[in-house]
């Protein structure tokens, strides 16, 4: 049992540590190779995206996009599904909530409007990805290639929705009219305010408390509920799971609504918490990010919200380095996020055959 | 003893895997043409030494002698021109390959296949003569009969100029008559010189053709007997280090009303083909009813079918008072709350979830169950609490429900599962190869525990391929050959000859009307 505990933690903990570490060093030579000190970019990386106020809240404002994408990756994964499609339920999930907070009535209270505007979200994100899953679960479609075909369908559809039925007569941009003031999430720093603590501005708003509880929901979902228990078994095992009465058809079709659902969440961050309009492409890179986000944090809740948070590091510390260094761009973000994605993804078990030989040989006993 | 009569000789030999053990110091001397016996429980390191032997794997120390020459074979071509050959348990075939075409791979020769198949169609013929191997050489090998199949793999050793013929198992999926067939063979390759290296669980096949047998038990060789010298007792005490009960005693079964009766059942497969049709029988309590073929004639369609995995095309099962038809499904939750508990075939891959912890495996099925469901919660510590009462109950060891399902060794899991089913006290049991591939202390065990089940009134009905344990555990046996019954017979009137008869449905047509009361 003691070698089931050490295997649970170098699957769980140190082959994900390894791997990240390994991505950073090579991110080093990146660095190395177009001429920049890699220690002085990561005191710059680190300092931007944690060294002060307005910094951290960047970071943890990325960070909350990423958990909700992360979560989506994760329950569809659970079911033995790989939703590719977290970018366009994330995008639709946005068309729910805009829909939500421009047609309300706006004398209604916060404490109705907004979760309706976040219910419009998981409503939106969910209906975006049941036609997949009931392509996958009763015609056999490959759940891969129509969520990235839905993607590419809900750019079109978002296009149309913003230029021809939302965008305000006379303004020349594909953007939605400004949401009513009761919509608005509350920014942390003006939460703060409330309490006579100031600090710095940021984008970061209670969206991240959204984050948390649904983190939560979904470790409680899938661990502690029968539901979780075949959405799990059916991942597993299909044959197992139909021998144990478990309908495999129902559940591709039912984790992949909660999947798109908590994809929609991300408008909730970025519209109803951030920008009060919808706009185009919003969502772009979060639902991709989701991916690596869920593979970095093993599919569990815990994990991604470590994960989330490396990422939104990543993110801002990445603007930052583009801003201080005159031979970084911005798309020195998208290099860190690839190697990171290739050595916990693709590499995943590089480390492991040298981690269990050190750490848990096979026992005698056995 | 002269030492040219040695085919394959193994000094201390040595393999393990981590700190594991599968061969620790094995000697064995197998005598060129003769039959040898190797027996041992799963996991006793028989399958670990021929891998050494065909070149998957290397032994860590020790000396190998094959025809007197010291022998290191890192991959199969080595060991093939040292002139062994092996017949795997899973045939290593081409399926829409004839058989020609299949003897040849991998020893192709010339840039001109016809070249090759030329050469090899002259060879084969003579070799068919010889050894009274015949095959159709042109037919693909998807045609033709898994006893068939099975001579193209010896054909394809002998092609390659094995003197030493290592068989996995090679009875596992064949009739009786045909096993016969095949030991018949046994005896003209004998007769030609060839020497045989025969692996199996099976003992009356070790008593019936062997010459010398070794006994195998966990990584080491504890006994070599001449096989005229030897009996089973003796043998399966060897293999598990302890007497055990060959032959379960039992009392006479104290049938009652029928719980299951199925009215001219047809089913299709999960991929939509035919497999049952024309299937009526009835299960009555206190009744074990066998149902024997050989694998692949129905059987395991018909036990998804009894357990609602599978829909039924015709026909009707009335079970404890409902009645389930093509219109009217039920589907295995509704079957589980009626009462019907069932024993999967696939242990791997249906019984249990390997990744799951046991008392998750041990949910399998009743996670719906309203005592462990509180709301939406699904309360984990009774799970558990219920998972470690049940592995009691039934002896799983190791009694640690938070273990990983695969970490249990094969007659654990299929106690995990048996438990399960059968501790919820349901009222039709559905049995598939209860002691398919474990040990046989866990043998005894289930079988004792099934007819305990029996004794309670339960109806009891059980697949197997293993017509040994058809027969000595079940009341009223059934055949089943192609799909359809081909034969009921009282177990108490049973013999071997006849069910081989009806599992290749080659009884002549007025014996088919049985002693049987359907």
């Amino acid at each position: 049992m003691t070698r089931d505990r050490r295997l649970s933690w170098i699957n769980g903990l140190l082959l994900p540590l390894f791997n990240v570490l390994t991505a950073f060093l090579a991110t080093g030579v990146v660095f190395l190779l177009i001429g920049v000190d890699p220690i002085e970019a990561t005191k710059i990386l680190i300092y931007g995206a944690l060294g002060y106020d307005e910094g951290l809240g960047y970071t943890l404002y990325y960070a909350t996009n990423f958990v909700f994408t992360g979560l989506a990756v994760a329950v569809a994964f659970h079911a033995g599904l790989f939703n590719i499609g977290g970018e366009g339920q994330a995008y639709v999930g946005g068309l729910g909530i805009a829909l939500v907070a421009l047609y309300i009535n706006p004398a209604l209270s916060a404490w109705i409007v907004i979760p309706l505007a976040i219910s419009g979200g998981l409503l939106f994100g969910a209906l975006w990805a049941i036609i997949p899953a009931y392509l996958q679960a009763y015609r056999g479609s490959h759940i891969v290639i129509t969520t990235i075909m839905f993607n590419f369908l809900a750019s079109a559809l978002m296009v149309y929705m913003l230029v021809h039925v939302l965008r305000e007569v006379g303004n020349m941009t594909p953007e939605s009219t400004n949401f009513p003031d009761v919509v608005w999430l509350p920014f942390v720093h003006d939460v703060f305010a409330g309490f006579g603590y100031n600090i710095a501005k940021s984008p970061l708003n209670l969206s991240i408390l959204v984050a948390l509880f649904f983190s939560f929901l979904v470790w409680f979902f899938l661990w502690h509920t029968r539901w979780g228990f075949a959405i799990r078994a059916t991942g597993k095992s299909n044959d197992a799971a139909i021998y144990g009465g478990i309908n495999p058809k129902k559940i591709i079709v039912v984790t992949m609504c909660i999947s798109g659902a908590l994809a929609g969440l991300v408008g909730v961050n970025e519209l109803i918490g951030v920008q009060h309009r919808l706009f185009l492409n919003f969502n772009y890179g979060y639902g991709f990010g989701g991916i690596a986000v869920a593979l970095m944090g093993r599919n569990h809740p815990v994990g991604i919200l470590i994960a989330a948070f490396l990422f939104g590091i990543l993110y801002q510390g990445g603007a930052e380095l583009d801003f201080e260094l005159q031979n970084v761009s911005r798309d020195i973000v998208v290099v860190m996020q690839g190697l990171v994605i290739l050595f916990c993804g693709g590499l995943e078990y590089l480390y492991r055959p040298v981690l269990m030989r050190f750490l848990a040989p096979i026992e005698a006993s056995e | 003893m002269d030492q040219s009569n040695i085919a394959i000789e193994l000094i201390d030999v040595d393999k393990h895997f981590g700190a594991v053990y599968a061969n620790d110091k094995v000697n064995l001397s197998v005598k060129t043409g003769t039959i040898h016996g190797i027996v041992g429980e799963n996991g006793a390191g028989k399958s670990t030494l021929m891998s050494i032997l065909y070149g998957f794997y290397q032994a860590d120390s020790g000396r190998i002698k094959v025809f007197d020459k010291d022998f290191i074979s890192t991959n199969s071509r080595q060991s093939i021109e040292a002139g062994i050959g092996m017949v795997h348990q899973h045939f290593m075939l081409v399926e829409n390959f004839t058989v020609l075409e299949n003897v040849i791979l991998g020893s192709e020769d010339g840039a001109l296949i016809s070249e090759s198949l030329d050469k090899a169609r002259i060879e084969l013929t003579r070799l068919a003569q010889e050894y009274g191997l015949e095959v159709e050489l042109d037919v693909a090998v998807e045609e033709l009969s898994v006893g068939m199949q099975q001579r193209v793999e010896i054909l394809k050793g002998l092609y390659k100029g094995a003197k030493v013929l290592i068989l996995d198992e090679p009875t596992g999926v064949l009739t009786p008559q045909e096993s016969d067939e095949l030991f018949r063979i046994f005896e003209a390759l004998k007769k030609q010189g060839v020497t045989i290296i025969l692996i199996t669980h099976k003992l009356r096949e070790i008593m019936s053709i062997t010459d010398y047998v070794s006994v195998m038990r966990a990584g080491k060789m504890v006994a070599h007997r001449q096989t005229s010298e030897t009996n089973p007792e003796e043998l399966a005490e060897l293999m598990i280090g302890r007497k055990v009960l060959l032959n379960i005693v039992r009392t006479e079964a104290k049938s009652g009303d029928p719980l299951l009766v199925a009215n001219n059942l047809e089913i299709h497969n999960e991929q939509g083909i035919k497999r049952v049709s024309e299937v009526s029988f009835e299960a009555r309590s206190g009744e074990i009813l066998g149902i024997a073929g050989v694998t692949g004639n129905g059987q395991g369609t018909l036990l998804k079918a009894l357990a609602g995995i599978l829909p039924l095309s015709k026909g009707s099962i009335e079970i404890l008072g409902e009645t389930i038809s093509p219109k009217r499904p039920l589907n295995p939750q509704e079957l589980r709350n009626l009462g019907v508990a069932h024993v999967p075939e696939d242990r791997q891959r249906m019984g249990i979830i390997s990744d799951f912890s046991a008392s998750e495996s041990a949910l399998l099925g009743y996670q719906n169950d309203k005592e462990i469901n509180q709301g939406v919660w699904l309360k984990r510590s009774l799970v558990k609490a219920n998972c470690e009462s049940i592995m009691e109950a039934f002896d799983v060891r190791p009694t640690n429900p938070d273990l990983k399902s695969s970490n249990f060794s094969g007659g654990n899991q299929q106690k995990l599962i048996l438990a399960r089913e059968f501790e919820r006290d349901p009222e039709v049991l559905i049995i598939g190869q209860p002691t398919r591939g474990i040990d046989i202390g866990a043998i005894e065990f289930i079988r004792k525990r099934i007819i305990k089940m029996r004794d309670a009134g339960k109806a009891i009905i059980l697949i197997s391929v293993e017509l040994e344990e058809i027969m000595s555990i079940s009341d009223r046996i059934i055949v089943m050959c192609d799909g359809e019954i081909t034969g009921t017979v009282d177990a108490a009137k049973a013999d071997e000859a006849t069910l081989g008869m009806m599992m290749a449905n080659a009884l002549p047509s007025d014996k088919k009307i049985t002693e049987a009361q359907l």
